[in-house]
């Protein structure tokens, strides 16, 4: 019970200093419009092409913003050293994890429901009819690469060339959330949207082993 | 300070290696505190104090070497919560002060915290500040803020990083006599600094490393003061 009430009071901190600041959100929404929108003007696509070829433009767009966002994660630990506070003060550190990667989550999904709309007038997809599992395959998704990228952005943090380093790391390891998820996006885009329960298992499956992987070696991870 | 109840702590470092690489941090440590003490670790920048202080905090693992909490003469198994201060102030410039001490009281899982941050924020003379984000404190609030978290759970071992870094003379007297009311209260005090001041007079013990080896060892008295001098040498 410690485990999830810590989680709990850390995903609070995480919330507050990032509305507070509003140093992520901000930036990662900007540079997704920017995305999405400088895709649509060099491909000008048609409506075919764009439910042909809008998923995996979006979910690249959303990986690019992901790893954007996930940088500072843990950097942002260092500059007052406050992950040695809370090392010091949780009795599990998967509950930093835990707590990071659900405010990751929640962020990473925040962005994506705002992109959405603008999504679908640019490249002139209807969304509507599908938008319930289409939030689910977002969220799935999104913790899929919440769930990678907050253990890079923790091995990361301490290295030198960090900025290069968790793009390096991360995009190759994504690439089936990546494969998974544009799948899933693409089947409840066409005419007659249908929920790819094979993608969305692959996506539970990738977030169950690296969930885990996560919590045998968090520790390690954070250590100096 | 408010009188606390704690349990009284020494502790152990048996042959502590810590290596980084090639370069050895630690080599061969091993010191015995006892309860109660409160040591000054002297030497030059790189020769090994940092790393002592976060290893008997458990934030860094040592390569070799084990380092165990002592009650009543006898080794412990579990480690006690150890109140850490560094040069870092290890709080949240986005947060007010109440609401760091908040956000790690409750991970702590401290009885009552809101009642102890009220006294803690009174004691480091921050609680007309108390809503007042970090961010906008001057360093020696910010180091205040600081001492206040690493005292909320009443720590029976306190470890201090040079933790008069950036203090102005005001700052470090008020420290001084912080320091004090720890050190007279029974609290196992080790605490690392740059030569001699107002607050490693209040050491009972000194002890002076070089590339991270003990050089010397003393007890107030005798060689004391040339130990605690050597960083300025």
């Amino acid at each position: 019970m410690a485990l999830f009430s810590n989680t709990a009071v850390l995903l609070g901190k995480e919330l507050r200093t990032e509305f507070r600041s509003r140093e992520l959100l901000t930036t990662t929404v900007v540079f997704i419009l920017t995305i999405v929108v400088l895709f649509s003007f060099t491909f000008d696509p048609s409506v075919s092409e764009s439910r042909r070829f809008g998923p995996g433009l979006l979910w690249l767009a959303f990986l690019f913003a992901a790893s954007l966002m996930l940088q500072p994660c843990f950097l942002r630990e260092q500059n007052n050293d406050t992950l040695s506070a809370l090392r010091l003060s949780v009795n599990d550190p998967f509950a930093i994890f835990l707590a990071k990667l659900a405010a990751n989550t929640l962020f990473l999904l925040f962005t994506q429901v705002l992109l959405l709309p603008a999504f679908s007038v640019l490249y002139n997809v209807p969304v509507l009819a599908a938008f319930p599992q289409l939030v689910l395959v977002m969220f799935m998704g999104s913790l899929g690469l919440s769930v990678t990228g907050t253990a890079l952005s923790a091995i990361s943090a301490q290295a030198r060339m960090r900025e290069l380093l968790l793009p390096l790391l991360l995009l190759p390891l994504l690439t089936p959330v990546l494969i998974a998820s544009t799948e899933a996006t693409a089947a409840l885009l066409v005419p007659n949207p249908a929920l790819r329960w094979d993608w969305l298992g692959f996506l539970l499956a990738f977030d169950v082993v690296f969930l885990t992987a996560l919590w045998l070696f968090g520790e390690y991870l954070l250590e100096e | 300070m408010t009188p606390t109840v704690f349990s009284p702590t020494g502790i152990r470092f048996e042959n502590i290696d810590k290596r980084y690489g090639g370069l050895y941090a630690l080599r061969r440590v091993s010191l015995e505190i006892s309860a109660g003490e409160c040591v000054v670790f002297a030497g030059r920048n790189g020769s090994g104090k940092t790393t002592l202080l976060r290893i008997a905090a458990r934030l860094v693992r040592p390569s070799s070497g084990s380092v165990s909490f002592l009650n009543g003469g006898e080794k412990r198994g579990a480690m006690p919560p150890a109140g850490f201060v560094a040069h870092a102030t290890m709080v949240y410039d986005e947060l007010t002060a109440e609401e760091n001490l908040l956000l790690f009281a409750r991970l702590q899982g401290i009885a009552e915290p809101a009642a102890r941050i009220e006294a803690l924020l009174r004691e480091v003379g921050l609680l007309e500040r108390r809503g007042s984000l970090v961010r906008t404190f001057s360093r020696g609030m910010r180091q205040r803020v600081a001492i206040a978290r690493a005292l909320l759970n009443e720590p029976a071992v306190v470890l201090l990083d040079e933790p008069t870094t950036g203090l102005d003379p005001q700052g470090a007297s008020w420290f001084a006599e912080t320091l004090r009311h720890l050190r007279d209260s029974g609290r196992t005090i080790l605490m690392s600094l740059h030569g001699e001041s107002e607050v490693s007079t209040l050491a009972t013990r000194a002890i002076q490393l070089d590339a991270g080896a003990v050089v010397a060892d003393t007890r107030a008295g005798a060689n004391f003061r040339s130990v605690l001098a050597f960083a300025n040498a």
